[in-house]
């Protein structure tokens, strides 16, 4: 029924009043007060209460409908013209050479999307073999550091590079000495360019300096053969080697190279046990040569040259040779004797090797080598290295040439002697007085912030460029990203103000094209140099190594000096630190020292009976004050096992001043500089042994380190063996014994896992493992592994997947045990023994990474299910679902799991590191989350290295290949220690691994069944050669 | 109504009769508060507000705030859960078991005692949330419906069954609490003088008239409920142990922690309940109904599972050296003699060397010396857990990860924070509610007294019990009637 009553509102509506008619329609009837309301003439709002809480609800229900919309749309902007090289998503390698120290190994950069992430090694170069150490794994940090100079500077300000090149132009033209101070150049192009130079400024002069110097090896052999090189060292074909103070595993020329060469030497299967390398080994401080010897004494620097004295005469007895002078020293347990003894019996396969650079003490060398025939067998003196040329002569001779007002312009490119040079005041007075100085730098470092310009120079990542390491091989750089900053190469610069304008790679190819091509092979040039980029090397053939005898005259070496017997200073080098020239890079910083594990920091390491005597703890800060030239420094104490009493050990590399705070954020007030404490005579630099003073100040530093207990508590974890028990076979009959025990724990309540596809596994040799951390810092860079900086060290937050534990044992005479706790003192058994004998302390070393157990604890007490056993026996981490309870981590008998504790990819806290700022996070790994706060994580074996290598067989429609999936830190081992692999392939490496007697794993009797195998450590014992 | 010796000490001292008892019990709740109750309720909203300002600074910067590491996963956190849920465990004891074994002393303890187990479970509660690295994700630890698969918990794991333990001790003991104080609840709404008041408590108190059928049911409902906590005692802190036990770690994979934590358990619960009594008693003034009998009884049961916790410290050792196991063997001579040998040597001095004192009638019957006790016990406790979560972890099987735990002050705060949550609750508690159960009390008020108004022991509040218990006794034991003499002789 249709209603007839009429509905209306006002009487307005009732009598269709016309006003009301016409704004009916309008949503407000009436016109909105706007302008009375917005009108603001006296500051003052007009509206009323009522207009405030209508203005109130409209603003509410807007700002919230605003909100409900979308957050603005970032597009992500693909290749318009793909590069063709550029899959995204899939890594591109390209081959280079290492800018890390001056060795110079050959490398494969992995880069994504352009971006350089990963350095890898190249496998196919004879040197380095495919090893990296972590000095090279860091390099690719150092190429998106910000502490990088940008842009060209003269006279302190920002400029451009025409400021630069008119400065130049007029300096050059301006008369006065042209000096060129460089760091080793190796670099057969650059060599051309700094000749082109040269030609064009006769006036000038190129002067080699290396802050780490083998000046006086090179003196030796110049007077002793007449050779003034840097000769190869062969350890592989050595069967006993000496090292008096030469860290040739750690630091000592070219490591890598060292490391292959002497893990080749001590192989246990495919070699001879009396083939097996004899290791002995004379120094100051415990290196990491020094914890892998077989055989080491301690001797303090001044006492070098009498050991060597006592060693050349007791070789020359046994050789035929003729004595030098007479020294009486003697090293605990007839030491040398028994090297001197062992290297006769070996001659034609002896190597004796010297870290000092001493030329006395060099020539001593040479004449010993010469002695046992080394040269020619064990040293290479026709095909030398070309890792180390320089001078240390003249360089002091330019010192004081720059001090004497004669050189008008200095150009300095690849070294920074204000930071490095022992008597740096004198150099930048010198300096000072050098009418124009230019620096190529990557950085404004020491030496270039006093220069009047600094040209800055490519990051070797983003160079073209060529290295010849050592005769008959030349590596090839070339860039694997465009220049970043504002930067150009110096030898482009060089070219340019010798006249000739060229890019440099061009220049590169000139060079190779006249010198290197040779036809053979290649149809052209244009494919001989595409070949040898894509391979990254070259070698040619390479001469005979001819017998040389040693006819210098040994007369001022033979004369031995008196020891002082006052406390010797040891300036030595860092695994990860080096010179000091990548100071700043976090990754590198937060490695801990393979033998103290200490990191963050320099320290002096003392031995426990000199802290004893001198009443020093440990992290007490001394000041120690040289004698001659009353430099002092302050630095926590480090008592160090296996350092020499009355000695104090101090790391060069730390303790950079810049001016420019943003040069060295990461490195700055880290530590204090040694390099002052080395000595400048008439014709060498000399490191160590000046004499030194220690007062205790009071005050306490607390060091960062990562590990605090030494001592394995007699724990089966490291085996250790010797080669003669490997050789008469008691030591497998021991090892089947204890399988035997192992394998009647191996019971199950429950069904075992089944993998049907693959099953991935991995053997560690700590027999070839040498502990210098390569792998640590790769798999730090490989897997996105945070820095945490040294606060979070000190309080034991390190995030390394991967740790190398360090174990000091003493097996000789000595106390059995060490107990050495931060919160217990060293010597809780000292007191019954001798605490000298902490001089002779024996190491070893065990990388330890996830043990992707079968029985896995870690995933059944996860509440969330975030941890699940994957079908290849993963033990696999996912990081959404982690809630963080830690149980996991508690719960690992292997403490492999590493918890976020903070957010270090946003924490304020962490900000100077890599993942805080957009030229940081370049580095990253695109495969690997960056994990968030709140969540575990650990070692995956890397799984997405696993992915892509099953991918690509899948892609290409075949199985797997054995050795084709790598992880990180079996890639850059240079000691080839580490094996991964399908277990379930029975002809796998890892597979006949797992059948080897020496393959064994830790702590069994928990039946977790872990996926990672050790296998023994083997050494040669004294008994060997007595 | 069962019928009481005479030579049983009787449960309540002093002048009463029902309405007395009423009038006493509900006064507090009925009164304003006192200047002690405001100072102290002061002093606990302030350690609160620590604990809140902690709390929020651990969320906001991360775990890392705590002195946890790579090694040490678990410190003050999980010790201050397992610390707090031992607590909670006298609540229930003395609610479910004891009433089931007709132990009718507790009808006057047994309110403030659930009451203490309920706010105890809350302040444990929030450690296990709070440990989590994202505690905003801490859902996925409950099996609820999703689109992830379904993804669900880990049933494996311990701390998923300590999620169901607890969620489910909470449950019950609150249930059981509220149902118990539904008739006092309605006690209180007779006798409210304003309107509001009757409203509110008439609507908590679910319209009680107190009916036969009513009474009937509520001491079926209690029974039962008694019956369901019962298991909980035992339960609930052998599943926190689980946490443990299920573990590989020596010092925690030790199949004895069920019965040891349980009676732990106990023996700390003890503890804090006659912590908070013997202060209660004193100022609102219920020395009548919590007489020093009770505190006596308590004090046995301490001295009880003390002794048992102590035979768990003997046995752990034994089994280490027994299993010839050298992990094992280190980790308890690193407890005794490691780095944090003090916290050993407090844990075993306070629970296991000083409860025997209790066997000295004269220490177990004063009322300061047990006050000094149970928190002698409650640190001891709290040193227990600390020891063996902290003690284990430290030092475990590669000796490279050894390291140490230094907590810091975010830790501390969330601690001291939570006891002020637990005292803010408490105080609350004692002011707005009957403290003890009227209904219960007067259950027993005819057979303790034996059927004189209890006013036949005694006279002033602060009356000297032990005199008047020995003196009737004594008078009991010359053979006097029991029913005639034992008033008599006192007056």
């Amino acid at each position: 029924m249709e209603t007839t009553n009429k509905y209306w509102k006002g009487l307005e509506e009732l009598h269709h009043d016309a006003d009301f008619e016409k704004n009916r329609m309008n949503e407000f009837a009436e016109k909105l007060p706007l302008s009375k309301v917005l009108k603001e003439d006296d500051l003052e709002l007009s509206s009323n209460r009522r207009d405030f809480l209508k203005f109130m609800g409209f603003g509410i229900t807007a700002a919230t409908l605003a909100a409900c919309s979308r957050s603005p749309v970032k597009n992500v902007v693909p290749y318009i013209n793909k590069p063709v090289e550029i899959d995204p998503g899939v890594a591109n390698y390209y081959a280079t050479t290492c800018g890390g120290c001056n060795a110079r190994c050959s490398l494969l950069v992995k880069t994504r999307e352009g971006r350089p992430i990963k350095i890898e090694g190249n496998a196919e170069s004879p040197f380095s073999k495919g090893g990296v150490c972590a000095v090279g794994q860091g390099t690719v940090l150092n190429l998106y550091d910000l502490g990088r100079l940008s842009h060209p500077v003269v006279n302190n300000k920002a400029a451009d590079w025409k400021a630069i090149d008119t400065l130049a132009s007029s300096a050059l033209s301006a008369g006065g000495a042209i000096r060129l101070l460089t760091g080793t150049i190796s670099s057969p192009s650059t060599k051309a360019a700094i000749e082109t130079f040269i030609k064009k400024y006769p006036n000038a002069k190129h002067i080699q300096y290396d802050a780490a110097s083998a000046s006086a090896i090179i003196d030796a052999h110049e007077q002793g053969f007449g050779k003034a090189v840097l000769p190869s060292f062969n350890i592989a074909n050595a069967k006993s080697l000496v090292s008096v103070d030469a860290d040739f595993l750690g630091t000592w020329i070219s490591p890598v190279e060292f490391t292959k060469q002497y893990t080749s030497a001590r192989k246990v299967e495919g070699g001879k046990p009396e083939d097996f390398l004899f290791h002995f080994q004379f120094e100051s401080t415990l290196s990491l040569s020094g914890s892998n010897a077989d055989h080491r004494a301690t001797l303090s620097p001044s006492q070098i040259g009498a050991a060597l004295v006592r060693l050349h005469n007791y070789v020359a007895e046994g050789t035929g040779g003729a004595q030098a002078g007479s020294s009486s020293l003697e090293l605990a347990g007839n030491s040398i004797k028994m090297a001197a003894t062992h290297l006769v019996k070996n001659k034609g396969k002896a190597l004796v090797i010297c870290g000092s650079n001493n030329p006395d003490h060099q020539a001593l060398v040479a004449s010993i080598n010469s002695m046992l025939g080394a040269y020619g067998n064990t040293i290479d003196l026709d095909n030398p290295s070309y890792q180390y040329q320089g001078n240390d002569k003249e360089m002091i001779a330019l010192v004081n040439e720059m001090n004497a007002g004669t050189v008008g312009t200095l150009i300095i490119h690849d070294c920074n002697p204000s930071y490095t040079y022992p008597d740096a005041k004198k150099f930048n007075d010198g300096l000072a007085k050098v009418k124009t100085s230019i620096a190529f730098s990557t950085r404004l470092d020491e030496t270039s912030e006093r220069c009047t310009a600094v040209a800055p120079t490519n990051h070797f990542l983003e160079s073209w460029g060529d290295d010849m390491p050592k005769a008959g091989y030349i590596s090839l750089y070339q860039p694997s990203i465009s220049p970043i900053f504002n930067t150009r190469a110096a030898e482009e610069s060089l070219l340019l103000w010798a006249g000739i304008s060229t890019t440099y790679d061009e220049f590169v190819k000139k060079n190779w094209k006249e010198n290197f091509y040779g036809g053979g092979e290649y149809k052209n040039f244009e494919d001989f140099w595409m070949h040898s980029l894509e391979r990254g090397f070259i070698s040619m053939e390479s001469k005979n190594a001819k017998s040389y005898s040693f006819n210098g005259n040994l007369a001022s070496a033979a004369k031995v000096a008196a020891e002082s017997g006052d406390i010797e200073v040891v300036i030595y080098e860092k695994v990860a630190i080096r010179d000091g020239r990548d100071a700043n890079n976090p990754w590198l910083q937060e490695m801990p020292d393979p033998i103290s594990k200490v990191s963050w920091d320099n320290y002096a390491a003392i031995s426990p009976k000199l802290a004893e005597k001198l009443g020093l703890n440990d992290e007490d800060v001394v000041e120690i004050k040289a004698k001659g030239s009353n430099y002092s420094v302050k630095l926590p104490v480090l008592k160090q096992p296996g350092q020499k009493y009355n000695t104090i050990a101090i790391a060069k590399g730390y303790g950079h001043n810049a001016k420019e705070s943003a040069t060295y954020k990461v490195a700055a007030g880290i530590g204090a500089n040694a390099y002052p404490f080395a000595t400048v005579t008439d014709n060498a630099l000399i490191f160590g042994g000046q004499t030194v003073t220690i007062t205790k100040t009071g005050e306490n530093y607390p060091l960062a380190q990562s590990q605090t207990h030494h001592h394995m508590e007699g724990r089966d974890l490291v085996r250790e063996t010797t080669i003669a028990e490997i050789a008469n076979g008691s030591y497998y009959k021991e090892m089947e014994k204890k399988e035997k025990e192992e394998s009647s724990l191996r019971i199950s309540l429950w069904q075992d896992y089944r993998y049907p596809g693959h099953q991935w596994g991995m053997a560690v040799d700590l027999n070839a493992c040498t502990g210098c951390n390569a792998c640590v810092v790769s798999c730090q860079a490989e897997n996105n592994v945070p820095v945490v900086g040294k606060d979070e060290v000190r309080r034991r937050r390190e995030m390394h997947w991967l740790r190398i534990d360090r174990y000091y044992s003493i097996s000789e005479e000595g106390p059995k045990e060490i107990y050495h706790d931060k919160y217990k003192e060293l010597d809780k058994l000292g007191a019954e023994n001798k605490l000298g004998n902490y001089e002779k302390v024996k190491v070893v070393f065990q990388p330890i990474m996830c043990q992707q157990c079968s029985n896995a604890p870690c995933e059944t007490v996860c509440p969330v299910n975030a941890i699940s056993h994957s079908s290849e026996g993963l033990n696999q981490q996912a990081y959404n679902r982690c809630v963080g309870t830690r149980y996991c981590a508690n719960n690992c008998p292997y403490k492999v799991r590493r918890f976020n504790w903070f957010n270090y990819a946003l924490n304020d806290k962490f900000k100077d590191y890599p993942m805080q700022t957009d030229l940081g996070r370049m580095v990253l790994n695109p495969d690997v989350t960056v994990r968030t706060r709140g969540v575990m994580e650990k070692c995956t074996f890397c799984v997405q290295r696993i992915q892509v290598g099953k991918l690509d067989a899948k892609k290409e429609g075949r199985a797997l290949k054995d050795g084709e999936i790598k992880t990180a830190c079996q890639q850059s081992c240079p000691a080839n220690a580490i094996v991964f692999g399908d277990m379930n392939d029975p002809n796998s490496e890892i597979s006949k691994l797992l059948e080897n007697k020496r393959t064994y794993k830790i702590l069994t009797e928990l039946n977790v069944r872990p996926s990672v195998n050790y296998m023994s450590k083997v050494r040669n014992s004294n008994e060997t050669i007595a | 109504m069962s019928h009481e010796a005479a030579i049983r000490e009787p449960l309540i001292f002093g002048e009463t009769n029902y309405s007395v008892i009423t009038d006493e019990i509900c006064a507090p709740a009925e009164a304003k508060p006192t200047k002690h109750w405001y100072i102290g309720f002061t002093i606990a909203m302030l350690t609160l507000c620590i604990g809140i300002v902690s709390f929020y600074y651990e969320v906001t910067h991360g775990i890392g705030s705590w002195g946890l590491n790579k090694t040490i996963g678990w410190g003050f956190d999980i010790t201050n859960f397992v610390w707090w849920i031992g607590i909670g465990h006298a609540g229930t004891l003395i609610s479910a078991i004891l009433l089931l074994f007709r132990q009718d002393w507790r009808n006057s303890i047994n309110r403030s005692a659930e009451a203490m187990t309920l706010f105890a479970v809350v302040c444990a509660g929030q450690f296990p949330i709070f440990h989590m690295g994202r505690v905003w994700n801490a859902f996925f630890t409950l099996p609820l419906p999703n689109d992830y698969g379904p993804l669900w918990p880990n049933f494996n794991s311990a701390l998923l069954w300590d999620v169901f333990a607890i969620s489910t001790y909470f449950t019950v003991s609150i249930v059981f609490w509220y149902t118990g104080i539904i008739p006092d609840l309605a006690t209180l709404r007779d006798r409210a003088k304003s309107k509001t008041r009757w409203h509110i408590f008439n609507f908590f108190s679910f319209g009680w008239t107190g009916s036969i059928r009513q009474w009937n049911r509520f001491e079926l409902v209690s029974l039962i409920l008694a019956g369901l906590a019962t298991p909980l005692v035992l339960s609930v802190h052998t599943i926190v142990s689980f946490d443990f036990a299920t573990s590989v770690l020596p010092g925690w994979h030790t199949t004895i922690f069920p019965p040891y934590f349980v009676a732990g358990a106990i023996f700390s619960g003890f503890a804090m309940v006659l912590t908070l009594l013997i202060i209660a008693r004193k100022v609102m003034r219920l020395e009548k109904y919590i007489t020093i009998g009770h505190l006596e009884a308590m004090s046995k049961i301490i001295t009880l599972t003390g002794t048992m916790v102590g035979i768990a410290y003997g046995t752990e050792f034994f089994m280490a050296w027994y299993s010839g196991y050298s992990y094992e063997q280190f980790t308890f001579i690193n407890r005794a003699f490691g780095p944090y040998w003090w916290s050993y040597w407090i844990m075993i001095s306070c629970n296991v060397v000083s409860p025997q004192l209790f066997w000295v009638r004269k220490f177990r019957r004063s009322p300061i010396f047990i006050f000094i006790m149970s928190i002698f016990v409650n640190i001891g406790m709290w040193f227990e857990r600390f020891v063996i979560i902290v003690t284990s972890l430290h030092r475990d099987f590669l000796p490279s990860s050894w390291a140490m735990y230094v907590p810091t002050w975010v830790e501390f705060g969330m601690f001291v924070g939570t006891i002020g949550l637990f005292f803010v609750l408490f105080f609350l508690f004692a002011k707005y509610l009957p403290v003890i159960a009227i209904a219960e009390v007067k259950m027993i008020y005819k057979k303790t007294t034996h059927g004189k108004p209890a006013g036949a022991y005694h006279g002033e509040q602060d009356y000297d019990q032990d005199k008047a218990y020995e003196l009737a006794a004594a008078a009991h034991g010359h053979g006097h009637d029991e029913h005639e003499t034992v008033g008599e002789h006192h007056h």
